[in-house]
């Protein structure tokens, strides 16, 4: 009987471990795709997938070696032309050939003949010895096609292109700075005015407290879509416009409901006599609130900015409506990878390295403040 | 001199009414123990005392000032919480301080507030930790610290102890003791449901029950003369038994006599109109003696027996098996179950109850 009772637990588990193994491997693999594809070339991108990018490949490259005419020297007879057919960084030749017909004929070091006693020899350094008559050194340099190993290569200039060197719409830095402006007072404002309506729904008794409560999870249900149009011609009537005031009020405004009820759910649950005894002790219904409440909420406080932050940061809709006018001096990120990926939309290596510097925030205040994102929703919320 | 005066006071939650007209006159200096059974309104009346329930009726005076609609702060409280209540987020110190911070006291003044409070209750050691990292006695103390502080007129006292293992209950029970002795102008009002508790601490008790208080006196007076079968059976454990009987004869003492032939002349005072009604006779399971003579109080068969060494507790039924009796007889006996015994007490032992459960001696 126990040992039924602890296989089935056991089994759990591994179905467990494995969906978390898969979720992570489905969140991990575009992720980490689009990171590694931000670092090549539109060449590597096109030619092979991110994956290879990661290990060494085979590649085959033509050389020449240099002009005979002008640095062939005599040799009795004969002519030598001498030098390395690699002017950077080198490569690890595996195979070498002299004709397109056969490319990977001779390994490094051997001799390649070929007619009437001319030949060439590849040391693997690359550099060679070309060998032959006063007729066969001219013309143009000997073609060499090697097989070489290339490690991994990244780079760095999609980088520079998108956030300090890019022109026009390449450029992501002032849309950068414009989403964190929108993004930061959009999370703070209603945290702010959640958190003191919060307690008062939670902790003080006033009449029609309990309508208030359930018109607030009436309002969780109410799509943003609908408020569009109504609010942006109020914004427009009492004159804040299209303006990172409009977005920040309207970020608040589409915030509030969820913030107000995460907020007095977890209030509400913080033990009644620690309040009780501050009341003993004298303290007014700020000073519990500033003093008590909000100390004991951070979790939840937390766990909520998370959500704001993440939100507001990606979102489009809210900030087309209401922020983005056609001046475009105010566009946000979101924005302007809509707008690169008609302008620059064969170039993966920008849209995917926009992408990620869009994503890169998020997912840093993602992982810096993940345990109060789970703490505080459990507790806001199973309890 | 009066501290705290509760006039005529009840509270009702809408229609329901859970304290009726309670009237007591604690004096400075006093502890007194509210007990009774879970329910009986005991918390809530500590409540109302501290602001923290609104009085529906009636009025509370604390050193002779109506404080009925006065905000707890204002009133000269402190309560120790059942919980202890303590702000998790602050150090022992910071916990203890938090009133005074709140009072605008000067930071000389808190420390040497905090620190004396802290030194009487053998805390200085912790003043920077946090709560979570103490025990639950350590806890308790930070709770009675936070009020010590505060200097108040009245310490208010919600179940303390009911969080504690039983060996810590005991310890910081005679250390409550102590630190009234200490105290002696504070007045104290303690909430329990433990009559040990109640018993050991109290100057007087309030015996609470459905919303009533039932008794109000110190704790041997409601030991020895119980004002009805309630405070009776609360007070004393194991509980008090009650017997059927009949007055046969009224007058300065009363005699009875119980259904199966046992009788008492009981030194308690009677009218007429008492003669032949049906009454309560009662007397503790500790009073209770086994006797061989004709002169018996009860005859009865043993159901159960609980050898303890330094007691034995017969638990008995008696009169043809519609009453239990529970007897406590000092040191060994062997008696064994089904065995028919008869048991008799010192008459100044037994107490009277009428029909609807008064005393004789308090009608």
């Amino acid at each position: 009987m126990a040992a039924n009772i602890a296989g089935k637990k056991s089994s759990l588990t591994w179905a467990v471990h494995i969906s978390v193994a898969l979720l992570v491997l489905l969140w991990l693999f575009p992720t980490v795709g689009l990171f590694v594809s931000s670092f090549r070339t539109a060449d590597q991108i096109s030619s092979s997938g991110w994956w290879a990018a990661l290990f060494p490949s085979e590649q085959n490259e033509v050389y020449r070696t240099g002009d005979p005419d002008e640095n062939r020297v005599a040799d009795g007879d004969m002519f030598v032309v001498t030098g390395n057919i690699f002017e950077g960084a080198g490569r690890e030749i595996r195979a070498w050939g002299v004709s397109s017909k056969a490319v990977a004929a001779y390994q490094p070091g051997e001799t390649a003949e070929m007619k009437d006693g001319e030949s060439v020899t590849l040391q693997a350094d690359g550099s060679y010895v070309w060998r032959g008559n006063d007729k066969q050194i001219s013309g143009r340099g000997q073609r060499i096609f090697i097989t070489a190993t290339v490690p991994p290569e990244f780079t760095v200039d999609n980088y520079l292109t998108i956030l300090f060197s890019g022109t026009g719409q390449d450029n992501m830095a002032k849309a950068f700075f414009n989403t964190l402006t929108v993004t930061i007072p959009a999370t703070i404002i209603p945290i702010v005015v959640a958190a003191f309506a919060a307690y008062a729904l939670a902790w003080m008794e006033f009449p029609g407290r309990a309508l208030l409560i359930a018109a607030v999870v009436g309002f969780l249900v109410v799509p943003l879509q609908l408020a569009l149009i109504p609010l942006l011609r109020l914004h427009l009537a009492i004159g804040i416009g299209k303006g990172y005031m409009g977005v920040w009020l309207a970020h608040t405004a589409f915030g509030m409901p969820l913030a107000v009820y995460l907020l007095r759910n977890y209030m509400v649950g913080l033990p009644r006599d620690i309040i009780e005894n501050a009341k003993v002790d004298g303290a007014t219904d700020f000073q519990i609130f500033t003093r008590i409440i909000l100390p004991l909420s951070f979790p939840a406080l937390a766990s909520f900015a998370i959500f704001q932050f993440l939100w507001t940061w990606n979102d489009l809709l809210v900030a087309k409506v209401f922020l983005i006018d056609a001046t475009g001096s105010t566009t946000v990120m979101t924005n302007q990878i809509v707008e690169l990926l008609g302008t620059r939309g064969g170039n993966w290596e920008i849209l995917a390295t926009a992408a990620f510097v869009s994503i890169a925030v998020p997912l840093a205040v993602f992982f810096a403040m993940q345990r109060y994102l789970v703490r505080g929703l459990l507790a806001g919320s199973v309890k | 001199m009066t501290s705290l005066s509760l006039k005529n006071v009840s509270k009702s939650y809408g229609t329901v009414e859970v304290l009726r007209n309670i009237d007591l006159e604690i004096q400075q200096g006093e502890l007194i123990v509210f007990v009774g059974p879970s329910g009986c309104g005991k918390s809530t009346l500590l409540r109302m005392i501290a602001g923290l329930e609104r009085i529906t009726g009636g009025e509370l005076e604390i050193d002779g000032m109506v404080v009925n609609n006065v905000p707890p702060a204002q009133r000269g409280i402190a309560m120790v919480f059942q919980s202890y209540a303590l702000y998790p987020h602050m150090t022992v110190y910071d916990n203890m301080a938090f009133a005074l911070k709140l009072a605008g006291k000067s930071r000389a003044e808190i420390d040497t507030a905090v620190r004396a409070a802290a030194d009487r209750l053998q805390l200085t050691e912790y003043l920077d930790r946090l709560p979570k990292a103490l025990s639950g006695g350590q806890r308790q103390r930070v709770a009675i610290g936070r009020s010590i502080v505060r200097d108040p007129k009245v310490f208010l006292f919600d179940e303390p102890l009911s969080n504690l293992d039983a060996a810590l209950r005991v310890a910081t029970r005679i250390e409550i003791a102590q630190l009234k002795e200490s105290m002696p102008d504070s007045t104290m009002v303690y909430v329990t449901h433990d009559q040990v508790e109640a018993m050991t601490l109290a100057t007087r008790i309030v015996v609470l029950h459905g919303g009533n208080v039932e008794q109000f006196g110190a704790p041997l007076e409601l030991y020895e003369r119980p004002a009805n079968t309630f405070v009776a059976q609360f007070i004393g454990s194991p509980a008090m038994n009650l017997l059927e009987a009949t007055v046969t004869t009224a007058g300065e003492t009363t005699t009875v006599c119980t259904t199966d032939g046992g009788e008492a002349v009981v030194p308690i005072a009677s009218g007429a109109s008492d003669a032949d009604s049906n009454v309560k006779l009662g007397v503790r399971p500790e009073d209770l003696t086994i006797t061989e003579s004709d002169r018996f109080l009860v005859a009865a068969t043993v159901e159960m027996v609980e050898a303890l060494g330094e007691t034995t507790v017969l638990y008995l039924k008696a009169q043809n098996g519609a009453t239990s009796l529970i007897a406590k007889l000092p040191g060994i006996h062997a008696i064994s179950r089904g065995t028919p015994i008869r048991l008799t007490a010192a008459p100044e032992k037994l107490h009277l109850f009428d029909n609807e459960g008064r005393s004789f001696l308090h009608r």
